[in-house]
């Protein structure tokens, strides 16, 4: 019962949506108030009935009801609550319901949220979002549908992946998706502003927040996602340019380049068919991300259950929603000059550069992910385009950017004024190559040019990043959220890259047959096998090792490594033993059982592994610190005059 | 209107990467097509999975049509398309070897009795330097070599009678059906 | 179907013995240094986000031994790459080839860049001649509202 009411939720969501998009922007095209007035409550009646629906699901997973379909193919009796929950979103159909919740609720919350804005802008900008809803709630009921029957019902289900069965893994799906549907409020403001023609900085201003909340949970999402599979998945890796994660790296590249547009936008009025060619990329590589994990073009181990039939309706989707983005773009864009100017070396010039190579690198990763496909297409055979290629060529341009941003965060605007940063600028930069050269000479006793360039670089943004807000607290000026979130965000990516440079320059991984008393070493660490017993879980059984680790004869920690064998499936799953230091993760996982008491055991020496994720985490805290500045939070008056948008003879 | 070129540029290269989308989607990127074909089969001398004492090798079927067809007892789509095999070779048309691939000889040995046996002979290949050389990633996997020794087609995944029908017989000789 | 299977074998201890010791195979640190960047280098066909260094399939194991034989033979990176690659085609190797039907891949990135240079300075050109010309155009900011 509960399962049909929540597939006729989904059915009235879907009329909800087509009323939301057809009032939104019928009612803004005839400056009808009533219908604009529908539209707003058609949003809120969308969101309570996704929601409804989203319920329906989860209810249906909570009392284990194996005669849903999905439910019986994706849980098992005996799946922790937590998990039974998680399982919703654990495969394709209830990922797009999912996807359909956030969407629902981000418009839900522009609605509530867009008071101060013009009625027909804001109606348009709810009917895109109610375009967009249209799609999926449609591709959701024609060929995915969670709610269908499994007659007669299992009597056990299939359980969910085990791999899925991990708490950041869990919620990993849903903060990711906040991020790539949120970008559709920016995309749905670009559509509206290009319907009307005209576009002024109190636009930007309204927008910005949005963008960093989406673009924070984006980040957030990512590093959760990079975290896990180092931890989880056995072999220590953190990321493999696998054609799902750079579905999710190419929006967030985007959405850097759209708030640092938006910036611009803002404070000179200037950029304004960049920033929103920008709000129009970054979702639609949202939902290009969407498109490549569901319809069996490109190989990935991320991929949901592939078939080119739901490929075929995702593509018809996306060439209407971002075609139409587009074609609306070539039309009104060229209408939106700006008449200010600056000079060179200015700020507006940095981030014009900033946004230039975010740029290249989004594009060269696209061209990486899609290469394969665009030989295949064109019958030049199969190639396999991976890590090295990607590792290699991200550098190009990522060097450069790394190098700009410590000076780009001190220019001034419109005229590059410097001031007091140069001298403490000429310091930081001497200070990071001697701590470069002094961090490879006297750690790691190991100088490479590359190394050494990336801790200098690394260096050179994290204490370039310091030098502002240090010099106001000098001065005891005030510190504004905004001054102080791209501090804390861009001494993020220093740290980061930090991190990258010593896990990818030092980092030692070796596989080792052990047996019981046996021991191997590597990066100065000893690690003896003094132990294997069984494990046991709800719904799994394996084996545990104990794995005594010490350096030069002195304790330091045992390693628990685990194999699983869960109960539902043959799936045998590795959970690694990691000591997390602030220096060093030191990592074992087992392998195979190699028969007579013996193991082959994965041992890693990870240096500076956690500044990675670390650095993540500051550049989503500077996100959200600079989305909690005053100006963001006064109240707009509604857009009266003609006068505010400028449009140059 | 005046529409200054450049604006147009996304929507254009959008519109590349759809059309390229939809011949994407009618292709299987996990096909990897076979770097064999149109070059002599890869020669090996392995053990009969009946009898050590025996060696098979493709020198055994020059100049005759003949399939290779790599199996194992631990593959379902083995299981699956062992109905297939057994069709295939009662139609007596081209002689079907086996190639066992990381099996345990005695299990195979098994099966065969069990679910009967399609081939003229199986190589047996435990540790899997053959399979190798013929660029096999699973199983089960069938190859065509035609009378002059040369990889002509590879089948990836399990045989079926449909396939059999419309993609190999094309390329047998005519008349090459004995009583 | 093979799909399925091949997920399976990616996440599975090996079912068939194999000697998945690949730890330290060489005496000489050269060659453990060589056999640890190929096996790298080399796509798993059955586990296709992993290196061959990386996955537990037991077609990996395979092909790391042949690696493993292969240099201690003496044959050089290039001769391994091509043994692969006469094998199973360029989809094994990580790093695509660099051939006429690459050249655009290879080139992108640093197209890429240099277009985005491009871009900048037409557009700072533009700006820096407005500012030349026209002084109250760099003061100009949107009102405040």
């Amino acid at each position: 019962m509960i399962p049909e009411l929540g597939h006729f939720a989904l059915v009235i969501a879907l009329l909800l949506s087509m009323a939301q998009a057809l009032f939104g922007l019928g009612g803004a095209a005839r400056a009808n108030f009533a219908w604009l007035a529908a539209a707003r409550s058609a949003a809120v009646g969308q969101f309570v009935f996704v929601a409804l629906a989203f319920g329906a699901l989860a209810w249906a997973f909570v009392q284990r009801d194996f005669s849903v379909l999905y439910v019986a193919t994706n849980s098992h009796s005996e799946l922790p609550v937590f998990y039974r929950v998680a399982a919703v979103w654990g495969a394709h159909e209830g990922s797009l319901l999912l996807w359909s919740l956030c969407l629902a609720g981000w418009t839900l919350a522009v609605t509530a949220a867009s008071g101060s804005l013009d009625a027909p802008f804001r109606g348009r900008v709810i009917g895109v979002l109610g375009l967009i809803s249209i799609g999926f709630q449609l591709f959701m009921l024609a060929t995915s549908n969670p709610f269908e029957r499994l007659v007669p019902a299992a009597p056990e289900g299939l359980d969910l992946n085990p791999l899925l069965q991990d708490f950041a893994l869990a919620v990993h799906p849903p903060i990711l998706y906040l991020g790539y549907v949120g970008f559709s409020v920016a995309f749905a403001f670009a559509c509206a502003t290009l319907i009307e023609g005209r576009l002024d900085a109190a636009w930007a201003r309204w927008t910005r927040p949005w963008t960093l909340a989406a673009w924070l949970f984006l980040t957030i999402g990512i590093a959760l996602g990079s975290w896990w599979a180092y931890y989880e998945l056995g072999w220590g890796g953190w990321w493999f340019w696998d054609p799902v994660e750079n579905a999710s790296f190419m929006p967030w590249l985007a959405g850097t380049a759209l708030i640092h547009s938006l910036a611009v936008t803002e404070k000179r009025g200037l950029f304004k068919s960049w920033t929103l060619l920008l709000a129009v990329t970054a979702f639609s590589l949202s939902l290009l991300g969407t498109f490549l994990v569901r319809s069996g073009v490109l190989i990935s181990v991320h991929a949901f259950a592939t078939d080119p039939a739901r490929g075929a309706f995702i593509l018809a989707f996306l060439t209407f929603v971002i075609g139409g983005a587009l074609l609306l773009y070539a039309w009104r864009a060229p209408r939106l000059k700006s008449s200010a100017a600056f000079e060179a070396t200015s700020r507006e010039s940095f981030l014009l550069v900033n946004n230039a190579l975010l740029v290249a690198a989004l594009s060269l990763i696209l061209l990486g992910t899609l290469y394969p496909l665009f030989m295949d297409a064109l019958e030049l055979g199969k190639v396999t385009v991976g890590p090295p290629w990607f590792n290699l060529m991200f550098l190009v341009p990522m060097l450069p950017l790394l190098a700009l941003l410590g000076i780009g965060m001190h220019a001034g605007w419109k005229r590059g004024f410097l001031g007091n940063a140069r001298r403490a600028l000429w310091v930081v930069a001497a200070a990071s190559l001697a701590g470069a050269v002094l961090i490879g000479a006297a750690v790691y006793a190991d100088l490479r040019p590359m190394t050494t360039l990336g801790f200098a670089l690394a260096l050179w943004v994290m204490l370039s990043a310091l030098v502002i807000p240090l010099a106001r607290l000098r001065a005891r000026q005030a510190l504004p959220a905004a001054v102080l979130g791209m501090a804390v965000a861009h001494f993020g990516v220093g740290l980061a890259t930090f991190g990258i440079t010593g896990v990818q320059s030092f980092k030692i991984e070796k596989d080792f047959a052990l047996g019981i008393g046996d021991a191997a070493s590597i990066g100065g660490y000893d690690f003896r096998l003094t132990a294997l017993r069984d494990a046991r879980g709800p719904n799994y059984a394996g084996v545990e090792a104990d794995v005594v680790v010490s350096r030069n004869g002195e304790a330091v920690t045992v390693l628990r490594p685990q194999k699983r064998a869960y109960n539902s499936g043959g799936n045998p799953l590795t959970e690694a033993g990691i000591q997390v230091g602030p220096a060093r993760d030191l990592f074992a996982a087992l392998g195979d059982d190699l028969g007579q008491g013996r193991w082959s055991v994965r041992l890693q020496y990870k240096p500076l592994i956690r500044y990675i994720w670390l650095g993540a985490i500051l550049i989503a805290l500077g996100g959200g610190i600079a989305a909690l500045d005053r100006r963001y939070r006064a109240r707009l008056p509604a857009r009266a005059d003609e006068g505010a948008a400028a449009v140059a003879p | 209107m005046k529409l200054p070129l450049r604006f147009l540029v996304p929507a254009l290269a959008f519109a590349v990467l759809v059309a390229f989308f939809v011949v994407g989607l009618k292709r299987d990127p996990g096909q990897i097509p076979s770097p064999l074909i149109g070059k002599p089969a890869p020669d090996f001398s392995l053990e009969s999975l009946g009898d050590p004492a025996w060696k098979v090798g493709p020198g055994d079927f020059a100049d005759k049509h003949w399939l290779l067809n790599v199996w194992a007892t631990w593959c379902v789509g083995c299981r699956q398309e062992h109905e297939a095999l057994l069709a295939i070779a009662r139609e007596n048309r081209v002689p079907i070897v086996g190639l066992n691939w990381r099996d345990d000889r005695a299990l195979a040995l098994r099966w065969l009795t069990q679910l009967g046996n399609p081939y003229v002979s199986v190589a047996y290949d435990p540790e899997g330097h053959a399979a190798i050389d013929w660029g096999v990633y699973g199983a089960p996997e069938t190859f065509l070599i035609d009378a002059t020794g040369r990889v002509v087609k590879k089948q990836i995944g399990p045989m079926t009678l449909d396939i059999w029908r419309r993609e190999f017989v094309p390329l047998l000789p005519a008349g090459e059906a004995k009583p | 179907m093979i799909r399925a299977a091949a997920l399976v074998a990616c996440l599975s201890i090996s079912t068939v013995a194999a000697a998945v010791d690949s730890g330290q195979r060489f005496e000489d640190e050269a060659d453990q240094a060589r056999y640890e960047r190929v096996i790298r280098d080399l796509r798993c066909l059955v586990c296709r986000s992993e290196s061959i260094a990386d996955s537990n399939a037991p077609l990996a194991a395979d092909l790391r031994r042949e690696v493993e034989t292969l240099i201690r033979v003496g044959r050089s990176d290039a001769d391994i790459y091509a043994f692969m690659t006469e094998r199973y085609g360029d989809f094994i190797l990580l790093k695509p080839p660099v051939a006429p039907r690459t050249w655009l891949l290879w080139a992108g990135p640093a197209l890429f860049l240099a277009g985005g240079v491009a871009i900048v300075l037409i557009v700072v050109r533009r700006r820096v001649r407005i500012a030349r010309t026209d002084p109250a155009a760099l003061e100009e900011e949107p009102d405040r509202l």
